[in-house]
């Protein structure tokens, strides 16, 4: 699989590590009333689909960076790569 | 028909011309006690178990290929039983004693083959951790005995026992472990549930459950509905598919995991032997071949197929291991559908839908545990209650704090 990144452009998917679901960024309120259940379920439960997944790849042997990687699990084929931060940002996570 | 050396000799002596289908093909009817959706290894199992040993024969099978065209058939056929935590060695020990009765029992041969399973072990710490995990084994009524280098030399002597970076001191020996025939196995469990009086459906793909009010009426597949008052899902790679038509998320993600397979060699490798440097198993079939494999991708994969990568990688450890096998070919390589839980362990439970019941979760050890599997499911569906050997392989053990963790590596399929 190559990973075009948006910064270095199209690199070999084994210098990168995988994390899973990209859902993994809307991590939780801790002060929540639910939050364990939350907690639970964020960490453990997934949607695993059989098509298009948004998954964050982390650039080891890169420039270190997190990316959010949308790959078509039936096929492998990589559909977008976008920045993890900017994912992150329009999602209203950074401060 | 039961097969026996007679039946062959009289078949023999009259020109064959009495066999007949190994199983039948009825058109479903519109209800059944039990369906079980999925007819691979476990499916089939379940189906098997529910019959002779709870007496329910109401029971559907529906495959949405071929029986056995899954895992079943796709997978390097070695059983064993040496886990080491509680929630786990029980189980599989169960299983290890179901395979060694298991011919006799649905009278067909399923090739079981005791020849033994060795874990490598490579320095003073993993035969400490080798010790402990004989010793959890032997309190399960299982076997293991560590064996030294010596012993090691006269049993596999290609094996590079001076490495220079993961010498060979020894390993951890299951002589009962060893391989068997996996096709056979699907195969014998539906002809033995087939004569109970199960039907087995296939080319029937189920693409959503009857569900009111919380109670499971049935499913719908994609050629009508059909009733029942328990239905029974063991899809394992497709597991998050199908368990989404309940409305269901699982503590899942499917992966791949790939093997292959060399050309036919001498009888070189007596049991199954596995590197304790890397992620490297390796055992020869009865026609010659080396069968290999290591490290799921370790990507999110409906594909059945892997990349390059990790066939890469599995050879290197191959290459660290037994350096002779350099110089035999890869004939074919393929990728199995798993499904990695969290936590590297299985699940046998009900769900939040009454008359649901859920069986998955098996990552990349499912076929060693296919009958007790199929034993422990037709146990619960049957009872309602979990059997004795399975009361940890529960949905909401993470909740509880209660993962069974074998490898001891965290909560993410991909560290499994």
């Amino acid at each position: 699989m190559i990973i075009d990144h948006p910064l270095l452009g199209p690199r070999d998917a084994q210098e990168f590590v995988i994390l899973g679901d990209a859902s993994l960024i809307d991590r939780p309120d801790w002060q929540a009333e639910d939050s364990a259940q939350q907690f639970h379920d964020y960490q453990h439960l997934r949607d695993n689909p059989a098509g298009e997944h948004r998954e964050l790849w982390f650039h080891e042997q890169g420039d270190r960076s997190w990316l959010v990687v949308t790959r078509n699990t039936l096929t492998h084929e990589v559909l977008k790569v976008e920045l993890a931060r900017d994912v992150a940002m329009a999602r209203g996570r950074g401060r | 028909m039961r097969y026996s050396v007679l039946q062959i000799l009289k078949e023999g002596l009259t020109g064959n011309r009495g066999w007949k289908p190994v199983w039948r093909e009825p058109e479903p009817k519109k209800r059944y006690d039990v369906i079980v959706v999925g007819g691979g290894g476990h499916g089939l199992a379940t189906a098997y178990y529910l019959a002779t040993v709870h007496g329910l024969t109401d029971v559907a099978v529906l495959e949405k290929g071929w029986l056995g065209s899954g895992n079943v058939g796709r997978n390097t056929t070695i059983v064993r039983s040496n886990y080491l935590l509680p929630g786990n060695e029980p189980f599989y020990e169960l299983s290890m004693k179901l395979w060694e009765g298991l011919e006799q029992d649905f009278n067909y041969n399923a090739m079981v083959s005791q020849r033994g399973i060795i874990n490598l072990y490579h320095s003073d710490a993993q035969r400490d951790a080798a010790a402990r995990r004989a010793n959890a084994m032997i309190l399960a009524g299982a076997d293991g005995v560590l064996l030294d280098r010596e012993a090691l030399e006269r049993i596999c002597p290609y094996l590079d026992f001076d490495n220079e970076r993961f010498p060979i001191a020894g390993g951890l020996c299951q002589p009962r472990g060893g391989t068997v025939r996996h096709d056979a196995v699907a195969w014998g469990y539906a002809r033995g549930a087939d004569r109970r009086g199960v039907d087995l459906i296939q080319n029937r793909e189920v693409t959503g459950f009857d569900i009111r009010n919380g109670v499971c009426h049935g499913v719908e597949t994609n050629r009508g509905t059909i009733g029942a008052d328990r239905v029974a899902v063991c899809v394992a790679g497709s597991s998050g598919k199908v368990m989404g038509y309940a409305g269901l998320r699982l503590p899942i993600e499917s992966h791949v995991l790939q093997a292959f397979v060399t050309e036919g060699l001498k009888p070189a490798v007596p049991g199954v032997i596995t590197y304790g440097a890397g992620h490297f198993y390796v055992s020869q079939s009865d026609k010659g071949g080396l069968v290999f494999g290591g490290d799921i991708d370790g990507y999110n994969s409906y594909a059945q197929r892997g990349n390059l990568p990790t066939l890469e990688d599995v050879c290197e450890g191959g290459m660290a291991l037994m350096p002779t096998i350099g110089r035999a070919r890869v004939l074919r390589i393929w990728g199995g559908l798993v499904d990695m839980s969290m936590d590297g362990s299985p699940f046998i439970d009900r769900t939040s839908v009454d008359g649901l019941f859920f069986n998955g979760g098996w990552n990349y050890g499912g076929f060693k545990a296919t009958p007790a599997s199929g034993y422990c499911y037709a146990h619960l569906i049957a009872t309602g209650e979990p059997h004795p050997v399975a009361t940890e392989m529960r949905l909401d053990r993470f909740e509880r704090g209660a993962a069974i963790d074998e490898k001891g590596v965290g909560a993410q399929p991909n560290l499994h």
